[in-house]
């Protein structure tokens, strides 16, 4: 292995870090998406410093299930997105409020 | 001089991610993702994970980036660019409780008693045959299971694209 597997896992945490901080202060639905998807990167990157460290095959299975998790994810959310643009004519999280959450 | 190939890689990576998430314009950020992607990439290459590497520019930065800028370009968000406000001041107590967590496990893993010794061995795990395998043997199930989940989000998208929904 190249580097230690410490570096890797910070770098993952960095990185997830950056996800939960788009998702926590952006008011556009379309960047706290990607934000989830840079959450669902870094735990992949995680997913395959541990598949290297143990030489093992399964995490980058995991891996490959994580990213059909993030296509259809986002298959469904964006097309949400796009009907909920329909019908409230905006997509700021803060101008919908129906829940009142 | 990999390993300082994977720290300039790493720098890039966190560069873009940050770029995406404080960036005002969805398109701008749309095209540092893929950035952000390809330096995956790139990482995972480095990790000798190349099925994975190649399955990330295919599945991330071809099709899902795909979806999102078109998304984009469906709903007109131009406008509203200005209207929202990036930083937000109300907003220290996340700030500081994310930042408090990735510090947690950062010293948890630095500071372990044993460390995590180094394994040098030379990897054949990120072939397509080794992946392949473990796919179509011990992980047959959960295989199967994604194709399903795939089928409903299939169904769920064009369910959700009709006209009259909500």
């Amino acid at each position: 292995m190249i580097v230690p597997l410490e570096h890797v896992i910070i770098l993952s945490i960095i990185i997830f870090s950056i996800g939960i901080m788009g998702v926590l202060f952006r008011k556009n639905v379309i960047i706290i998406f990607m934000s989830i998807e840079l959450m669902l990167n870094a735990v992949n990157l995680s997913l395959v410093g541990f598949s290297r460290y143990y030489n093992s095959v399964d995490g980058q299975v995991f891996v490959f299930l994580v990213m059909t998790l993030a296509a259809a994810e986002v298959a469904v959310g964006l097309a949400i997105i796009v009907s909920l643009f329909r019908n409230k004519q905006t997509i700021n999280i803060d101008e919908i409020n129906i829940l009142r959450g | 001089m990999t390993a300082a190939l994977f720290y300039f890689i790493a720098c890039l990576t966190i560069i873009s991610a940050l770029f995406v998430v404080l960036n005002r314009n969805p398109v701008y950020s749309a095209v540092m993702l893929v950035f952000c992607f390809f330096s995956l990439a790139a990482l995972y290459v480095l990790l000798e994970a190349y099925f994975v590497a190649v399955l990330e520019i295919i599945v991330y930065a071809g099709a899902i980036m795909v979806l999102f800028l078109f998304v984009i370009m469906l709903i007109n968000v131009g406008k509203e660019i200005a209207a929202t406000s990036i930083i937000v001041k109300a907003k220290v107590l996340p700030f500081v409780l994310v930042v408090l967590f990735s510090l947690n496990i950062i010293l948890l893993i630095l500071w372990r008693n044993e460390g995590l010794h180094q394994s040098n061995t030379i990897s054949s795990v990120g072939s397509i045959i080794a992946i392949g395998q473990a796919l179509f043997t011990k992980y047959l199930l959960p295989f199967e299971i994604a194709s399903l989940l795939l089928l409903v989000a299939l169904i769920g998208t064009v369910y959700l694209a009709k006209k009259r929904v909500l």
